[in-house]
């Protein structure tokens, strides 16, 4: 076993007994972002497309998901891929507007559609504007695990989000992710070979948004409220924060951010402002010094370890020692 | 390789989906014991727009109610703490779930925008724990979103579209426009003012909405201006209505003729404005500072605290409740939520801002109301000498009837 | 009363006013704007904590050091654009080289910052700044009773918006300017000092954002919040204008102000979102926005 495979599984194990210490609460909140940031990082790393307005699909499958449950009486699971197919249509018209163009012009384009679709959930009557979809009642998963206890409700969350993590493993490591690594290294090459690019760059778009859609749904069951702020585009620039802070284009990355962040907002909730700025200073240092993120820098540190000690290994070849 | 690992992972989450359900039957580990400490927990709008009416000042006053209690029941310290919600349902909600669960808060006494007190107080619902809302005032609180163990204490829309509405309807204001805010708290003011407006024979021309703290309220005024109607109703609060007012003033709305009706607003709004602009505003209020002797002792020790600036009445009502509480705790011997709400519920309430007042089963606390008239600037003698007490209005006539409710745990 | 399209005509002039007075601050914001990205190529996402600033300044000038709104005028577009320089050469200059993304993320963070040490102080909600002696009363138009402060904010931005266009436009400085963007290698060969006259653009910006603030500060309350509530709006209107495109700044933004003054009168509901609707179809019309040149 490697030591990513070990990681992985203690990492695992380690999610699997953290509510007997942690406030599970606390917990599935860290999930549901950590999903959320590596959606988002699925784009800005695999495929070097910076979103500015990912908060549009986390909010619209937050009051989805809040209003087919509530009012209309679904199960919760039904509830959720209500948010997801919600969250995926809206991604895939986003995207089809905004993937004509590149780079800054994308990131306005998905902030300014965004905004529309956040004016749009402030007029439009289900939101409840200012107030929200409060009191969102938690019925039993599936009719069967009754989810109201916070612990049982863990494990389901936990599930979840694994299974969301993993599609995008997945995603990553395929021939499907291989051709949007291509296409972020050099797009006039892929397009030279032959690949249709847009088709590629808006199915990416439309994985991303909906898994982001998954973690919407399922922090309106967690918190049993959907409101302004899920959608407002402050929330697009926790995930580009998440994202940053733990390593762009690493599949831990987004978890470690998520964690980071989440756990400075919890430990700073009580003196408001604050948190505002430490963000702020965050993104700062972060974008000038430590471009890599936590993870990749962790990543880096090892790569430089290995190659300084292959460099000393007499046993190498040649042809080794020039690679390293 | 790739194939081990999926199989790995999957596995692993079989795993967590069998541990989930196999422990869905034990106790949680946060079980909700009493420590040694009454924790009362002051959750409001610190900083942002209503944070003049609430913020401090209502800390100011819990704390006053603790040591006015002996800073201890029966050995048992009190401790207030307090938060800023920001006037954002998910945060408020957030803070109360970590207050009741991790923080062993027995009352949360919650204020600011109804769209927040509302939403701790679904979550106190939940939890079967205490919460008194001082500083809301949908009535939603005590109708569709009432709880069994929850207090709306000082005054409610229903309250102000009695008192406000109905007098200026008397004074011959029969056509209203409305400025709302775009929430709980102003869709319930514009509709309560509303049915006041018709009872008394008058109509309502048309209403508008804006969203909460909106710096700009020139198109919605120019549409109040177009609509011909002799009162602008104004169904917001604090910092809104202060803007609404000015900018009124600015664009010569009051000169025009139209009448501004600022349906909440407090002594702060009014030290805000200046006499000079509000004077003759006519207010409905639970408590003015300087009512009698022992409203002022109250009011000079808070303003003493306070840097000078008077008492709201949302801040008064939040000691008066604070005091309250505390009272049926040690009456009750035990702080079980149940219990000090039934205790709370079998005393009336007398203190320094109500007399004989009592909490009705749909925790609406019943309560004279005044109505009052902002003084012209020759009139006051000093500073927040503000208010001249037009009449009382009777508990059963300022608050909706317990016949109509909507309450989930009244409706038979 | 007349009607025009079964809408009171009075009702109808006075908000296509009002939707003026909005485009003039949406024209001198997203000019600002549209300097920095059209002569920088960076996305000055401090734009909209710059304008509160600009306001802040009026409004401590005032509060501090008793100083009236004319002075305010000329001393907060000053200090405010010193301070922009300062993020310039201290931290913008680092990410000339990066993917331009980083520029977008950094000018982000400290908007935050910017923000946070605004409300932590002052609070989130408003502070008064009155409207000066001079400007106030009002004019009554027949359809509406004008304030003079209102009608005086449209003839500044006018003035400014098109002074600054003259001048990038149409004089010499202009011409470095846009050459030194273009080419920077080959102006610096002429002996121009580039990377100083990259610093006066960038303070040349901020200090029309501050401007922008000093104006709203009569109007709007002067609040933390006031540049986050505006900021988006006027990344549309430069996406529409067309992103580098000085002219287009400004007649986009006096446009739209007037666009969503008539969707105030029509279907009020949608006034907001009206200004995306219109970037939208832009987009798919002319991807490069009205006036813009594809890059």
């Amino acid at each position: 076993m490697t030591i990513k495979r070990l990681g992985v599984a203690a990492l695992l194990v380690l999610a699997l007994i953290a509510p007997a210490f942690i406030y599970p609460v606390f917990l599935m909140k860290v999930l549901c972002f950590a999903l959320f940031a590596s959606a988002f990082n699925l784009l800005l790393g695999f495929v070097g497309l910076l979103s500015f307005g990912h908060a549009a699909f986390f909010g619209s499958a937050a009051y989805i998901t809040a209003h087919t449950v509530k009012v209309w009486g679904w199960s919760p699971e039904i509830g959720i891929l209500a948010g997801v197919a919600v969250a995926a249509a809206l991604g895939a018209v986003v995207g089809s507007l905004a993937i004509r163009r590149q780079g800054i012009y994308f990131a306005m384009i998905t902030l300014a559609l965004a905004q529309m679709v956040y004016f749009f959930a402030l007029q439009a009557p289900f939101t409840g504007g200012e107030d929200g979809i409060q009191g969102v009642p938690r019925r039993p998963f599936f009719g069967i695990i009754d989810i109201t206890d916070d612990m049982t409700f863990y494990y389901v969350v936990l599930a979840i989000v694994v299974a969301g993590l993993l599609l995008i493993y997945r995603t990553v490591h395929s021939p499907f992710g291989q051709i949007l690594k291509a296409i972020r290294e050099n797009e006039p090459r892929a397009v030279s070979l032959g690949y249709d690019v847009d088709r590629y760059k808006l199915l990416a778009f439309v994985i991303s948004a909906a898994l982001v859609g998954l973690a919407g749904g399922t922090k309106t069951l967690v918190f049993q409220l959907a409101s302004l702020t899920d959608i407002q585009w402050q929330m697009s620039g926790e995930a580009v924060l998440m994202t940053l802070i733990g390593g762009v284009g690493t599949i831990f990355g987004p978890l470690v951010g998520a964690a980071v962040v989440v756990s400075m907002q919890n430990y700073l909730a009580q003196t408001g402002e604050w948190v505002l700025v430490i963000q702020g200073i965050v993104f700062v240092v972060v974008v000038l010094a430590f471009r890599r993120g936590i993870v990749g820098e962790l990543a880096a540190w090892s790569a430089r370890r290995r190659k300084a000690a292959d460099r000393t290994d007499p046993k190498a070849t040649p042809a080794e020692t020039a690679r390293a | 390789m790739r194939k081990a690992s999926t199989a790995l992972a999957g596995g692993l989450l079989a795993a967590a989906l069998a541990a989930g359900t196999l422990t869905a039957g034990a106790p949680a580990a946060h079980a909700q014991i009493s420590d040694d400490v009454i924790r009362i927990g002051v959750m409001n709008d610190q900083s942002g727009l209503y944070a003049d009416i609430t913020g401090q000042g209502e800390v100011t006053a819990v704390r006053m109610a603790a040591e006015a209690m002996g800073g201890a029941i029966d050995g048992r310290k009190i401790e207030v703490i307090f938060a800023d919600n920001q006037n954002k349902p998910d945060i408020g909600s957030n803070i109360a779930r970590q207050w009741y669960d991790q923080e062993k808060v027995d009352l949360i006494i919650v204020g600011g925008a109804s769209s927040v007190t509302l939403a701790v107080q679904a979550v106190a619902r939940e939890k079967g724990r205490i919460n008194i809302v001082s500083a809301a005032a949908a009535s939603d609180h005590t109708n569709k979103a009432c709880s069994p163990t929850a207090a709306h204490w000082t005054y409610d829309t229903t309250a102000l579209a009695n008192g406000t509405g109905k007098a200026l309807v008397q004074e011959g204001g029969d056509s209203w426009f409305f400025l709302t805010a775009d929430y709980a708290f102003g869709h319930a003011l514009e509709r309560e003012t509303g049915e006041a407006v018709r009872a008394g024979g008058g109509k309502v021309l048309g209403s508008v909405r804006h969203p909460l703290n909106t710096p700009d309220f020139s198109s919605f005024l120019l549409q109040a201006q177009g609509s011909g109607a002799k009162i602008i109703g104004l169904a917001n609060a604090g910092g809104d209505t202060i803007n609404s007012i000015k900018q009124a003033s600015e664009f010569g709305i009051v000169q025009a003729g139209q009448r501004l009706a600022g349906l909440l607003v407090f002594i702060t709004d009014v030290h805000s404005l200046g006499l000079k602009t509000a004077q003759g505003l006519v207010i409905t209020t639970a408590f003015y500072w300087d009512q009698n002797d022992e409203t002022r002792a109250w009011a000079k020790s808070f303003m003493e605290r306070m840097n000078g600036k008077a008492p709201t009445m949302v801040q008064a009502g939040s000691g008066s409740a604070a005091l309250h509480y505390l009272r049926a705790v040690k009456a009750a011997g035990t702080d079980d939520a149940s219990k000090v709400m039934a205790q709370m519920r079998a005393t009336k309430i007398n203190d320094f801002m109500t007399k004989d007042g009592w909490i009705r089963e749909d925790g609406r606390v019943m309560r004279t109301m005044y109505l009052a008239q902002v003084k012209s600037p020759a009139e006051s003698t000093g500073p927040f000498d503000y208010y001249k007490i037009l009449r009382s209005i009777p508990a059963e006539e300022a608050f909706r009837s317990l016949d109509i409710t909507e309450c989930p745990h009244l409706k038979k | 009363m007349t009607e025009i399209f079964g809408i009171n005509s009075f009702a109808f002039y006075g908000q296509v006013m009002l939707g003026l007075i909005n485009g003039a601050f949406y024209a001198m914001l997203s000019l600002g704007l549209a300097v920095i990205f059209g002569l920088l190529n960076v996305i000055n996402f401090t734009h909209g904590a710059q304008y509160m600033m600009g306001a802040f300044a009026a409004w401590m000038a005032l509060n501090y050091l008793g100083l009236n709104y004319w002075w305010a005028l000329i001393l907060a577009p000053l200090v405010v654009g010193a301070f922009g320089m300062v993020i310039e050469r201290l931290l913008l200059r680092r990410l000339y080289d990066l993917d331009h993304l980083y520029g977008l993320l950094l000018t982000f963070g400290l908007a935050l910052v910017i923000e946070g040490i605004f409300r932590k102080q002052y609070g989130a909600s408003g502070l008064p700044y009155a409207i000066p002696p001079a400007l106030s009363g009002g004019q009554n138009l027949g359809f509406m009773f004008l304030p003079n402060y209102r009608g005086w904010v449209v003839v500044a931005s006018l003035v400014v918006c098109l002074g600054t266009w003259f001048v990038i436009e149409r004089t010499r400085l202009g011409s470095y300017l846009r050459a030194a963007t273009e080419n920077p290698g080959l102006v610096q060969a002429f002996g121009i000092n580039v990377p100083r006259m990259v610093t006066l653009t960038y303070g040349f910006g901020v200090a029309l954002a501050a401007f922008a603030g000093v104006l709203a500060a009569p109007i709007y309350q002067v609040s933390p919040l006031m540049g986050t509530n505006l900021i988006i709006v006027v990344f549309a209107v430069v996406v529409i204008g067309g992103m580098g495109s000085i002219m287009g700044a400004i007649v986009t933004g006096f446009g739209l102000g007037v666009v969503e003054g008539l969707t105030k009168v029509f279907y009020p509901e949608a006034s907001n979102t009206v200004i995306f609707v219109v970037m939208a179809i832009v987009l798919l019309i002319r991807p490069a926005g009205l006036f813009g040149t594809a890059r």
